[in-house]
């Protein structure tokens, strides 16, 4: 089954996963490269994509598994076909066969950029690297049976910051993505929670590359 | 740092209907737009997005060099809160920009429940809400669409209407428009010249003046307008424009499919409709032309359903022949056809099955009325026999689900009438049980009521609407008659339908109740989670407008009626007779069996109705 790597930014990151699924749908037809589809009651276009992100986030690593039906065509044809048939902001980097097993996707690094509209607080920086530091980090993670402790700091693989600017600091982390998965906005609520006087007035994340369990580039 | 805007969209639900940048939508070069055109829909993108006129009138002005037309939604109400918050003037989709600098703001109005939205829109874009204070010539506010056929109550707020198609018309009146700007017309001027173009109606160029008792003695024209005003159609169907490269949302919206009308017009007649009469003459297209733009909408949207759109689909003369040409395309591009308004009369049991290999879709008939003697008051040719045959093949078929439609409060209704429901529910229950070949997951029959509204340009336009009261009575009595489990009943809540019979039906003094109702804070009312009845009522109270005076009242066939002075087509003599005819309990036969002289042909000039 082909592969896309695709790119997810500006207004596009408020594209639900679900109408992302129906927007590469349409965009397949739109690009004349039909799409095998399930066999079920309801034959569904089959296109999938691995890691569903959250609506609000932007990412340079999402990865779209689809079945073409017909006529073979090439990864590049398919990759352009696509660019043209979709929305700004909605990119495929590139498209190829035989990616690895999404069973083996393990890690992302992502980027989380911390507001501050009166300025970075002087020790924040310190503080917050202090605070990833500790050998234990709860916090509450709503679920669909109620609210559960989840601790952070075994699904950090690592972390660091970095201030962009006067009023920007940016957190790079690698963390677990999979069994279990860590929603990096935990990592802003743990600030929050811990560390309240360093709350950002504002902070969005943004995925930057996927990994295995070996820690290399996944594809 | 992220600009505010940005950091709303998050906190909201569905953001993705705020930004727009979807597939297809129109950007033009800001230097070489003249005139630039917020096309306002007073509700929802999911609602807006899935109205076949925007997106028809979208393309229209779009095609016009040097007008750049832009959409612009209302906010649900956590995007409302957060935008008033931050003093964030209301936008348009497409560049952004804030409302307030458009040159024309246009609204299609589709519905009486959605007045207050366009109160609220205009408010949160900083833009006065009456036409009077309102003096340039910049953010003239103009509005269409079927409530425009009686636009009286929205005449404090508009500055023009446009009645009827608005193909033609509206190129008309913006490259009006355009002449204007250039050469720095007042309003006043412009208006005046406005006014001369066939299908536009400005309502300050009337005044109405009223009776004692509170009915209207005269609708005076000055400065020398036209008595009426004749709304506009597109003769040539076939030759209209038609947008085939339609704006793909890439959120889910209401009707997240294509759509393609087959003709305008209906020839059916029933007496309570009022798009069966203000869309007359009927007009059609060619299953040509149909085909064509089928597959061309389909391979630029990458839709996977299109829907047949019509008032009465299976009276398009050419449904067997572009049937049989799409079904086999669509079955090869996996495209789900969907062909709604089909009647129980002549429904095809052909097309049904042919149409279930894509997939399979319920089934619906609207008898409107319980008792075979209520059905010919109101003109619904539709025997209970039709329904049950129909039903029969449907559950032989495989069909074991049906949708049943009525209205309680229908003029001459009795308590027999509302038993006759009961009993028709009962026949259908019974066919089942008699037909059905898949009996393993039982019957479901859901039945729904709603609260009959008389609207104006029907024969019923003079008619009584009942009281709530009345009306939930009738309800009760109906559900105390529902004994079979796989009957699902629903009602309508009277409070919605109670005010869209007074703006239905109502006059230039209702324009302060809306203003009120809007500043306590009514939006949204066609929504359950905002619609507030005691908003309204407070509002009623504070302008000292009794509202039974548009619904219990009924109309006198002698009274001047506020929309007297708008033309769609239909003689009151007409209107009349078929009122007449109602009261008789004789139905009036389908326009294609005999022409019932309803006045609309005259509005052809260059093709004959097509009925």
């Amino acid at each position: 089954m082909p592969r896309a790597l695709f790119q997810k930014t500006g207004n596009a990151v408020y594209i639900s996963h679900l109408d992302l699924m129906r927007l590469f749908q349409r965009s397949f037809k739109r690009a004349g490269l039909p799409l095998t589809h399930t066999h079920g009651f309801n034959p569904r276009p089959s296109v999938s994509i691995a890691l569903p992100l959250s609506v609000g986030i932007e990412s340079h690593c999402e990865l779209l598994d689809f079945d073409l039906d017909g006529e073979a065509v090439t990864c590049d044809i398919i990759r352009d076909g696509l660019n043209r048939a979709l929305v700004e902001g909605v990119k495929v980097l590139s498209v190829y066969e035989d990616g690895a097993k999404i069973k083996h996707l393990a890690y992302l690094d992502c980027r989380i950029d911390l507001e501050y509209d009166a300025g970075i607080p002087e020790h924040a920086q310190s503080a917050i690297t202090e605070l990833f530091s500790k050998p234990s980090l709860t916090v509450e993670k709503k679920s669909k049976n109620g609210n559960t402790e989840q601790d952070l700091i075994p699904m950090i693989r690592s972390l660091r910051l970095e201030k962009q600017d006067e009023y920007t600091l940016c957190i790079f982390a690698r963390v677990c993505c999979q069994n279990p998965t860590l929603n990096p906005s935990q990592l802003v609520a743990a600030i929050t929670k811990y560390l309240p006087e360093y709350s950002p007035n504002f902070s969005k994340c943004c995925r930057l590359e996927v990994f295995d369990h070996q820690e290399n580039v996944f594809r | 740092m992220t600009e505010l805007i940005q950091r709303i969209l998050p906190t909201v639900q569905k953001p993705a209907r705020y930004t727009g940048g979807e597939y297809n939508e129109i950007i033009k070069d800001p230097a070489q737009v003249r005139v630039q055109v917020a096309f306002c829909f007073p509700d929802t993108y999911e609602i807006g997005m899935s109205n076949l006129g925007m997106r028809i009138l979208y393309g229209v002005m779009n095609e016009i060099d040097g007008v750049w037309c832009q959409r612009v939604f209302a906010p649900w109400g956590d995007m409302e809160a957060a935008m008033r918050l931050h003093n964030l003037p209301l936008w348009a989709l497409e560049s952004k920009q804030p409302v307030k600098e458009f040159d024309m703001i246009a609204f299609t109005v589709g519905y009486e429940m959605c007045y207050s939205n366009i109160l609220n829109m205009l408010d949160l874009a900083g833009i006065p809400l009456l036409s009077s204070q309102r003096t340039g010539l910049k953010n003239i506010v103009f509005a269409g669409g079927v409530c425009a056929f009686n636009p009286e109550p929205l005449a404090d707020f508009i500055d023009f209407f446009s009645l009827g198609e608005g193909e033609e018309s509206t190129v008309e009146i913006v490259s009006l428009y355009d002449r204007a700007k250039a050469e720095n017309w007042t309003k006043e001027q412009f208006l005046w010249e406005v006014s001369k173009i066939p299908g536009v109606y400005v309502p300050s160029f009337y005044r109405h003046e009223y009776k004692e008792d509170g009915t209207l003695a005269e609708i005076v024209p000055v400065n020398g307008a036209p008595k009426t005003v004749t709304k506009r159609i597109v003769e040539n169907l076939d030759k209209a424009y038609w947008p085939t490269k339609m704006i793909v949302p890439s959120t889910e919206i209401v009707h997240d499919r294509a759509n393609l009308e087959v003709f305008r017009g209906c020839i059916r007649g029933c007496r309570f409709c009022q798009a069966g009469f203000s869309c007359r003459p009927v007009r059609k297209k060619s299953p040509d032309v149909l085909y064509r733009q089928a597959v061309e909408t389909m391979e630029d949207s990458g839709n996977n359903e299109i829907t047949l759109s019509s008032l009465s689909t299976s009276d398009y003369r050419g449904l067997k022949e572009l049937t049989d040409r799409m079904i086999p395309y669509c079955e090869a591009n996996h495209i789900n056809l969907s062909v709604p308004s089909l009647r129980a009369d002549n429904f095809s049991v052909e097309l049904m099955h042919k149409l279930q290999t894509v997939r399979k879709s319920g089934l619906t008939f609207a008898p409107e009325a319980g008792t075979q003697r209520l059905r010919d008051v109101i003109n619904k040719n539709l025997t209970e026999a039709e329904i049950l045959t129909t039903c029969a093949n449907a559950f032989s078929g495989g069909w074991n689900n049906v949708k049943l439609y009525f209205m309680l409060g229908l003029p001459t209704e009795t308590d027999e009438d509302v038993l006759g429901i009961a009993e028709l529910v009962y026949k259908v229950i019974q066919t089942w049980k008699e037909k059905a070949t898949n009996k393993k997951r039982g019957l479901r029959v859901h039945v729904a009521t709603a609260y009959f509204v008389p609207k104006p340009h029907t024969p019923f336009q003079w008619e009584k609407q009942i009281t709530p009261e009345e009306y939930l009575r009738r309800c009760r009595l109906l559900k105390s008659h529902f004994y079979a489990k796989s009957i699902e009943y629903n009602y309508h809540g009277p409070d919605l339908s109670r005010l869209e019979a007074v703006f239905a039906r109502g006059d230039r003094r209702l324009g302060p109740v809306i203003a009120e109702a809007v500043k306590n804070g009514a939006r949204l009312d066609g929504w359950d989670e905002y619609f507030n009845y005691a908003k309204w009522f407070d509002a009623f109270e504070a302008c000292g407008i009794d509202p039974d005076f548009y619904t219990v009242r009924g109309y006198d066939e002698k009274e001047v009626l506020p929309w007297d002075t708008i033309d769609v087509g239909i003689s009151k003599k007409f209107l009349l007779r078929e009122r007449k005819r109602a009261y008789e309990e004789v139905i009036t036969p389908d326009c294609r069996e005999s022409c019932a002289g309803c006045g609309a042909a005259c509005l052809l000039k260059e093709v004959s109705c097509d009925a």
